[in-house]
């Protein structure tokens, strides 16, 4: 026997755990270890959804429908495969706009509107009351039956009972109580509750664990296994339909809209609102349909068993999941399986009341209040405790609703029933919302107009008729249509039948809701407001995550103006400490620091929307702040540039990068340029120094001999002499000019062929064997006799040869100069060297030399020795066939030049292949 | 941000996978009251599909790199 003060402690020892968790979680929050910073723990909280509705209603559709409780947890199975865009969308925008309900969402998204939150919340609240009202009519059935313990007797109408002696009464006080210390012991800006969130997947953990406890007992323990139940189930005819779907076009069609409208988005509190972290989302997608799967897995074998086992129908087949374990006197079961059943029904009463109280008090409290002048609001200081309090009304009169429904309408439709049609009103919010935030087109006058037609017919369709079946309104007009119009049956609109209720309504509701959203939003210009945060919501992954840069109004306004008033709402302690931590976030020490700018603003604004909701925040902080609004080209050149912004930082990166690059390749570049600039001056003027001196002496002796006729012809032949020479110099220099030009530029014709090294010095040798003799001086060969050919021009290396010959002669004493060739090969290169004895290179010049008319010595008072571009030259002409020429001297020591040209000739053709081009 | 986008729309094809084979006329070659291992053929087809989505949504989520 199972007394009611047993099931009573029980009940309430179960709570006070569910307060510890809370109360637990909380602490932790505060303390900055989040308890339910955890993916599992987010998942968990989802099951939410699993109410009585699931907890003892599913036994009872299984039991009257077969398959037709799976539609319903089916639909969030495939919806879990979107959510990965959709639901990771709406929790970004959410986050980035301090957004706080689903009517804060709606009205955020369609220009901060005070009459679509209020409508939506409206809409809410007359949605889900019923769904309320039907968590309270399980626990108290479920309490009077485990209290008739071992008898099993069906409750009688609740209405039947006195008002005081009824369970669903105090059940209800209770969860208000419970509710409003968990939901509202202070104001937050962002509106979560951590402790409520532990609790709730505490509670999705104990429902689970009770439905799978009874769930392995009927299948295990008063039957033999699935196959015993389902071999049973052939013999009565009744029970073999349910295996199977009536194979007609209207049962696949509920079949699909059923998994249609539980795919909408819905628990916006619990996935939205409460999420600690978006990467949670990921495991949730696949641990949620999997705690749907485990919790179904034995509904069907229960539902089969209950048949089965009150075969004479006095048994709700609601109850099964109670009446079972009863029936086997399994006490204990029978007492877990009730507190399973209040899991599933507190876990939905307090996240449906907190959600729907924060919308009560943001959207339809807070806009009245705050146009009621005579409420003399603005002169408060403090209207946090004032905002607290709303919400705790709101919490217990939600609960207050919901017991009137129970108590009118509780037993007009089996539990199911009551879902659907809650199910059903709450769809309304679906496109809205998801063309709200994939649609920038959707206006606030669309949104507003497919919501109230979506209501309006839901109301007509299916809210009606449930009353009217409840006794409340003339059977009549669910028979005979409005007006007796037969076209306006509620349940058959415009003839429309074959379908069921619940498709029959979502049909029609969402062809209006959908049509006149699409329809009015075409039509109608959208405003400023409405157009900026259309794209914002639209465009929230463009953006960089926490910019707040995006506004659609400029004004500021003072610190000290903008602190008390955010104060009166949030408590001056908590907005004090928000702007200061704001303060410094900005690298200030204090909150006098905060320059007046549209950022504070903004940043106000935002924190007053997460306390009292966006279109309220947006009255209330323009009623400080001197705006000018923007226009719509200026907006959407924001919100162009904002959205580039993240795509473009990143091309930015990438370019930054590539451009410092670029810099200093064109640094290194510039540099050289200068120097080959200041190169080409000194060239310039070097040639035309050189160039000068052999014409002034040509020019005065030519003047002499032109000025004088007189003199004699001696003196004439030599002047016509150094005329003569002077002459060839200054061809010679032009044709050297001409021929380094040619090699640098590219532009030198090379006849390159296989040359024989000891050809090309023995015919240099004896091309200036006269100035050797002239002078003097000494010429040794020391030629290897095994050197291979090399691929060169052979003019140009006679070219080379000839300018080292004449420079080692040049700077040789005369009488006592010595000159040695030697050719050899070695390491895959030939070696020429021209040694002489002369008086040698200093360290300083062995490197100018090779530079274009550097001489050694001052070319500009000593008479130079030659043009000064026969050593430039010759190099080009080696470095040309890939070799090198360089000197070894020491001052006074004598001078060795030599070069090397490599074997194969690669070199050579590499050089040319690009000469060529 | 590319990987992620490649697991979701992995997913949207597991969505679009399960719409076709949780609906008709998938679901009715299935609609018959035959047996597979002692359970009615057409709960062991959905249990079957219901679990293989799962399988497949768990696989792609928890092996992804990002």
């Amino acid at each position: 026997m199972l007394q009611g003060w047993v099931i009573a402690s029980v009940s309430f020892a179960y709570l006070g755990v569910l307060f510890a968790i809370a109360y637990f979680g909380d602490k932790r929050a505060d303390a900055g270890r989040s308890l339910i910073d955890n993916p599992t723990i987010y998942a968990l909280s989802l099951a939410v959804y699993c109410t009585t509705w699931t907890f003892y209603g599913s036994v009872g559709r299984a039991a009257s429908t077969g398959i037709g409780f799976l539609p319903i947890y089916l639909g969030p199975t495939l919806m879990a495969g979107l959510w990965w865009f959709v639901m990771l969308k709406i929790i970004r925008i959410s986050k980035a706009n301090r957004i706080t309900s689903i009517a804060d969402f709606v009205s955020s998204r369609y220009g901060k509107s005070q009459l679509l939150g209020g409508l939506v919340t409206v809409i809410a609240v007359i949605g889900i009351v019923p769904y309320i009202s039907l968590q309270l009519k399980a626990v108290s059935n479920s309490f009077t039956i485990l209290l008739h313990y071992p008898e099993i007797v069906m409750p009688a109408k609740a209405a039947a009972q006195p008002l005081l002696q009824d369970s669903a009464l105090y059940i209800a006080m209770i969860l208000a109580a419970f509710t409003i210390l968990f939901g509202t012991r202070h104001l937050d800006a962002t509106e979560r509750h951590e402790g409520m969130v532990a609790a709730i997947a505490f509670e999705s953990v104990v429902k689970l664990l009770a439905f799978l406890a009874v769930g392995i007992f009927v299948t295990y323990g008063i039957f033999s296994g699935f196959g015993d139940i389902f071999s049973r189930v052939e013999a009565v005819p009744k029970l073999k339909s349910l295996m199977t779907v009536a194979d007609t076009g209207a049962s696949y069609g509920s079949w699909w809209s059923l998994t249609f409208l539980s795919m909408l988005p819905r628990q916006f509190q619990i996935a939205v609102v409460e999420n600690v972290n978006e990467r949670h989302l990921a495991r949730a997608i696949w641990m949620f349909p999997l705690y749907l799967l485990i919790i179904n897995i034995f509904v069907l074998p229960i539902a089969v068993g209950g048949l089965m086992h009150f075969p004479d129908g006095s048994v709700d087949a609601d109850t099964f999941v109670l009446t079972l374990p009863m029936a086997e006197r399994q006490e204990a079961l029978a007492l877990f399986v009730f507190i399973g059943g209040l899991s599933a029904a507190t876990g939905m009463v307090i996240v449906e009341t907190i959600a729907l109280s924060t919308m009560v008090c943001n959207d339809l409290a807070m806009p009245v209040l705050l146009r009621w002048k005579w409420l003399r609001l603005h002169e408060k200081q403090d209207l946090s405790g004032l905002l607290l309090s709303i919400r705790r009304w709101a919490i217990a009169l939600i609960l207050l609703l919901g017991y009137i429904y129970f108590r009118a309408a509780g037993e007009a439709y089996a539990l199911v029933g009551i879902g659907l049609i809650s199910f059903a009103a709450v769809a309304q919010f679906a496109p809205a919302i998801i063309g709200g935030i994939y649609w920038k087109g959707g206006t606030r006058q669309g949104a507003i107009s497919g919501l109230l037609a979506g209501f309006a017919v839901w109301t007509y369709t299916l809210l009606l008729p449930s009353f009217a079946k409840s006794g409340w309104l003339s059977i009549n007009f669910i028979e005979e249509g409005l007006f007796g119009v037969a076209l306006l049956k509620p349940q058959q609109l415009f003839g429309l039948a074959g379908l069921d209720e619940i498709s029959h309504s979502l049909f029609w509701s969402m062809l209006a809701n959908i049509g006149c959203y699409i329809v009015i939003s075409l039509r109608v210009r959208p405003t400023v407001v409405e157009t900026g945060q259309g794209t914002m919501f639209v465009d929230v992954f463009k953006r960089t995550a926490g910019a707040e840069g995006t506004r659609f109004w400029r004004g500021s306004a003072q610190v000290q103006e903008l602190l008390p008033l955010i104060g009166r709402f949030l408590g001056p302690d908590r907005a004090r400490a928000a702007f200061l931590a704001y303060a410094r976030r900005r690298g200030l020490a204090s909150i006098d620091a905060l320059e007046a700018n549209p950022d504070l603003v903004h940043f106000a604004e935002n924190l007053l929307a997460g306390a009292i909701g966006g279109a309220s925040a947006r009255v209330i902080v323009a009623s400080v702040v001197k705006e000018e609004p923007l226009g719509i080209d200026e907006v959407m050149n924001i919100l162009d540039e904002a959205s580039q912004v993240r795509a473009y930082s990143r091309q930015l990166e990438q370019k930054s990068q590539e451009l410092e690059e670029a810099t200093s390749g064109l640094r290194a570049a510039n540099e050289r340029l200068k120097e080959l600039d200041r190169m080409k001056d000194d060239f310039m003027s070097t040639v035309t120094h050189e160039l000068r001196t052999p014409l002034t002496s040509i020019r005065a002796f030519s003047e002499i001999l032109l000025e004088d006729p007189k003199t004699d012809l001696i003196e004439r032949k030599k002047f016509l002499a150094i005329i003569v020479r002077e002459a060839e110099r200054l061809t010679r220099l032009i044709n050297q000019v001409l021929d380094l030009a040619k090699i640098e530029s590219g532009n030198a014709e090379w006849h390159t062929s296989e040359i024989d090294l000891h050809e090309v010095i023995e015919e240099s040798v004896a091309a200036t064997s006269s100035l050797f003799s002239d002078k003097h001086i000494g010429l040794n060969m020391v030629l290897s006799g095994n050197v291979p050919k090399v691929k060169a021009d052979r003019d140009r290396l006679i070219q080379v040869m000839l300018n080292l010959l004449s420079n080692a002669v040049k700077f040789c004493e005369a009488e006592r100069g010595q000159v040695t060739v030697t050719l050899s090969a070695g390491d895959g290169v030939v070696r020429v060297d021209v040694q002489d004895n002369g008086t040698g290179i200093g360290e300083a010049d062995q490197q100018t030399i090779f530079e274009k008319f550097r001489q050694v010595g001052d070319t500009m008072t000593a008479k130079p020795q030659g043009t000064g571009l026969g050593l430039p030259i010759s190099r080009q002409i080696i470095e040309h066939f890939g070799g090198s020429l360089r000197v070894m001297s020491e001052l006074g020591k004598g001078a060795n030049f030599y070069f090397t040209l490599p074997l194969n000739g690669n070199g050579a053709e590499h050089r040319e292949g690009r000469t060529e081009q | 941000m590319n990987r992620s986008i490649l697991t979701g729309q992995r997913l949207v094809a597991i969505f679009l996978l399960g719409c076709v084979m949780f609906n008709y006329p998938l679901i009715a070659l299935f609609n018959k009251p035959a047996k597979l291992l002692d359970i009615p053929l057409l709960y062991f087809y959905i249990f079957a599909v219901w679990v293989l989505l799962i399988g497949l949504m768990a696989w792609f989520i928890e092996r992804r790199e990002d």
